[in-house]
Order: structure tokens, then sequence, then C-alpha cells
């Protein structure tokens, strides 16, 4: 299969990729790792005439740590990083809800190629990153005709495929808050198979004290058209006693994980029933609890995304 | 800039180099990684599946890692080094894996080998001991229709004992 005929201009840094934005107007698309790009124009639900190739950029792909006086330190991650970088990276394991997503995404050649940067423009509501970063305090730094200017996760991401960028604006870099001691998070995608989206996803990021929760963080993905926070299921935890023991049987989780159903919107498709995913985010949210309390206590659990 | 042109006119010069050999040509933009290795290179080993990034049938090395080459356009490539299943073998001995693949059984009608050889390439390549976890995860890109995998598990653990020289 064979996308419409495009013209192919390689930028060679991020100012002259915006230049060349600006120059060819609505027509053209920034091409990232292509993962999700290229299959949508060989279909022709895309058909730009331009492409501008960020690949060949220098110094566009990096995950850096930073100090910070005021807060625990962040993450800084070059926004063409790879999935599979950050997978492999010991530094990006210290946020280990940032492992999970990025080793769980498609499989090894989509991560091989598929960006974080990308992931987040795209803004695909089935998409692993924007709903695992919604959790953590995340800043999308961008680059425009005007200059650069930094948004929120939150703000960034306005509806199902579309952000705040302006046309000829481009992610630069991903920036993630390091969370507070004693916090822990997880994040649990159900698929039916590796190369292909999550069924639905859960994204939970805690901050425990002993065994209280002082503060809770719960996304869910692929059940609505953005990640939707589960905000009640979030209050439903805050303050309480979490016992995540391997029972599975504590009341206050399973009241979240409910609180979460009710949160969830989303469509039946051939991914499984309206019914069935709303079903599939109790289990998800109720594990990615399970898991979070336990590393917030410092144990070290493998996080899994769960297949059919 | 044009507004419209003939695809002649699309055209952008590269050069990649496949198995060790360079291979400059000129190609239209929306020319993808595998047609070029099919057609421009005459080397059908690498096999169109599905087309839509899923199947794996397609999976090459770029610069040492697997990727879909359905999935990336052959601009993209330009200057890097591909590894197709022809490239495998050495000295007219087959590759460890590819023998492992054939000692064990490994493939029935063959379609979706020489991707799974080449995902096979790159775990052995960064992980000499794999465990049975680790082989499904490094190959869960790559569809097989007709063994239902046991045999596949068991050519990669074999080739990886091999080379290990165990």
């Amino acid at each position: 299969m064979y996308p419409r005929s495009f013209h192919y201009h390689r930028a060679s840094s991020l100012d002259e990729a915006v230049t060349m934005l600006g120059q060819l107007g609505g027509s053209a698309k920034v091409l990232a790792g292509g993962q999700s790009l290229i299959p949508l124009l060989k279909l022709r639900f895309a058909n730009p005439e331009h492409l501008v190739d960020l690949n060949f950029i220098p110094a566009t792909s990096y995950i850096r740590a930073e100090e910070a006086a005021l807060h625990f330190g962040a993450l800084r991650f070059g926004a063409m990083t790879r999935h599979a970088e950050i997978e492999r990276s010991a530094m990006a394991r210290t946020i280990p809800l940032l492992h999970d997503c990025a080793a769980g995404i498609a499989d090894v050649q989509v991560r091989n190629r598929g960006t974080i940067g990308g992931s987040l423009a795209e803004a695909d509501p089935s998409g692993d990153w924007a709903n695992a970063l919604i959790t953590l305090d995340t800043t999308v730094h961008c680059l425009g005709s005007g200059g650069a200017r930094s948004l929120s996760l939150q703000d960034f991401i306005t509806d199902a495929y579309t952000t705040a960028l302006a046309p000829n604006e481009l992610v630069t870099e991903v920036e993630v808050k390091i969370p507070p001691k004693g916090s822990g998070g997880a994040y649990v995608a159900f698929k039916r198979s590796a190369p292909v989206y999550p069924s639905a996803s859960a994204a939970v990021q805690l901050t425990m004290a002993d065994d209280v929760c002082q503060d809770a963080a719960i996304a869910l993905g692929c059940v609505g058209l953005t990640a939707i926070r589960a905000t009640e299921a979030e209050a439903a935890l805050r303050g309480k006693i979490l016992n995540a023991d391997a029972s599975g049987n504590d009341k206050t989780i399973a009241t979240a994980a409910e609180a979460a159903r009710a949160a969830a919107d989303p469509q039946s498709d051939m991914r499984g029933s309206a019914e069935y995913k709303r079903q599939l985010v109790v289990a998800l949210v109720k594990r990615a609890i399970q898991i979070a309390v336990r590393r917030a206590r410092g144990e070290h659990v493998e996080g899994v995304h769960l297949y059919a | 800039m044009p507004e419209t042109a003939a695809a002649e006119t699309l055209a952008v010069h590269i050069s990649v180099k496949v198995n060790g050999k360079s291979y400059s040509r000129g190609v239209e933009p929306r020319m993808l990684l595998v047609e070029f290795l099919r057609e421009a290179c005459d080397l059908t080993g690498t096999h169109v599946g599905c087309d839509t990034s899923y199947c794996g049938a397609c999976t090459v090395l770029m610069n040492g890692l697997a990727v879909k080459s359905c999935t990336i356009f052959a601009v993209q490539a330009d200057g890097s080094e591909i590894t197709t299943v022809e490239g495998l073998e050495k000295e007219g001995k087959v590759h460890p894996i590819q023998k492992a693949f054939g000692d064990a059984y490994g493939l029935q009608c063959g379609y979706c080998t020489p991707g799974l050889m080449l995902s096979a390439h790159q775990l052995l390549a960064e992980n000499r001991e794999p465990n049975e976890k680790e082989i499904r995860q490094a190959i869960a890109g790559n569809t097989c229709r007709c063994t239902g995998y046991m045999n596949i598990f068991k050519a990669i653990e074999l080739a990886a004992r091999n080379m290990r020289g165990a």
C-alpha cells in the first residue's frame, strides 16, 4: 500500500523544522517515529502534501535528570526519544510507572521507532503515554514561530487527536517531575495482542505515609476522548489505610475501582463492548493500585501488561 | 516550492548500506523501506505480510535494531545500515539462528521466518541467555499462523545455546 505522493523535507534543526512548517502551511505534517502516522498515510486517512521529517535532527533523543531545590527534581525526555530507549533507561526506572508504560507499548519493533513526543502530539485516546503521564506532574515544552512555550500535559491535550499545538509548532521536550519519597505508581494496560492498542488502561500514582494514602492520581485510557482522571476514585483513597496484600480484598481499593468504572466512558468497538471495557477498568485500577501501594513501600514489583 | 509536482520531481537521492553493500538510488518519498529492499535492491527475502504494521513479516535490522520495514519510508533509512535475512549468512555458512530454526523445526510455511529471525537477532545481541518470557516478549511483534510458536521458542533457545558455545 502506498500513501498519496508527498514532498519530503528533512529538517536539520528544530528551528528549521518550525520554519519549514510555517512556509508549507496547513498541508504539511510532521514525521516523528511514524509508527501511527505511516499506517494512516498508507490507508489514506491522512493525505498531507508535505512531510517534515524530524528523524535527522541531532540531540533530540535524550533522557536527563535534573536536580531542583523546590521539588525532587525532574526527568527530561527529548521529544524524539524512542520508547525503547526509555524502556532500557535506568534513569527512567526511578519512576516505575514510566518503565511500565515504555516497556508495554506495542512490540519491540514499534518501540524501536516510536517517540514520546510523537505519542503526545498525536493525542490518540488509545495512546499509552498521555494516560501514564497525566498522573504525574508533566510539562510539554514546545517550539513555534513565536518562540518556546511550556504547557502542562492537562492543557496540552485538548480533545481526541487534538492538542494546543499551533500548526507550525513542535514538541521539543517532555519534563516529568520526580514524585516525592513514599510515592509509588503503576501503569497497566490490557491488550488483545502485543502490536495492537490496549482495550483499556489504568495509571495510578499514590503518595503514602505508612499505610495511609496521602495523595492519589488515577487515570483511565482508551475509555474516553482523552485520558480520564477518575477524581472520585482518587477521593475514595485519600486519607484511607490501603492494604495491598495478595488477597486483593481491600474494601477501599474495591470502592475506588467501582468509582473508576463510573468515570469511564467507553465506546463499543472491535476491542470490546462498552460494558466489557468498564469491567476491565475495575480490574485494571485495582491491580494498578495494589502495585502502586507496594512500590510506595519500596518493594520491587515488575509491572506487566496483560494480554487476552 | 511547487504546489503540485509529478512523481519524478519528488525523487530524493538516498544511499543505504544493505547487508554491507551500498545502494544509491533516487526514490519517491512515499516508497516504503520494504519496497526499496525488494524492488530497488532485489532482496526479496523480506516479506510483506499485513502491510499495516501488525504482523512483523517485514522485520529487518536498522542500525542493529529490529524495525518493521513496511512502516518506515526508504528516505528515512538514508545513511543507515540495514540487515535483511540475506545478510545473516556469512561466507556460505548459515547464521546459528538460521540453523537453529531448521534444526528445531521453528517454521512451517516460512513466510514469517525472516522477520522472526531478525527479531531473534536483536534479542540475542542484547541477551545471550534469554528465558522463555524474554523470548516471548522479543517476538511479540511477529505473527506466525502455522506453528503455534512452541518450536520457534525452542529454535531461539537452541540458537542462544549454540551461540554461547554451551
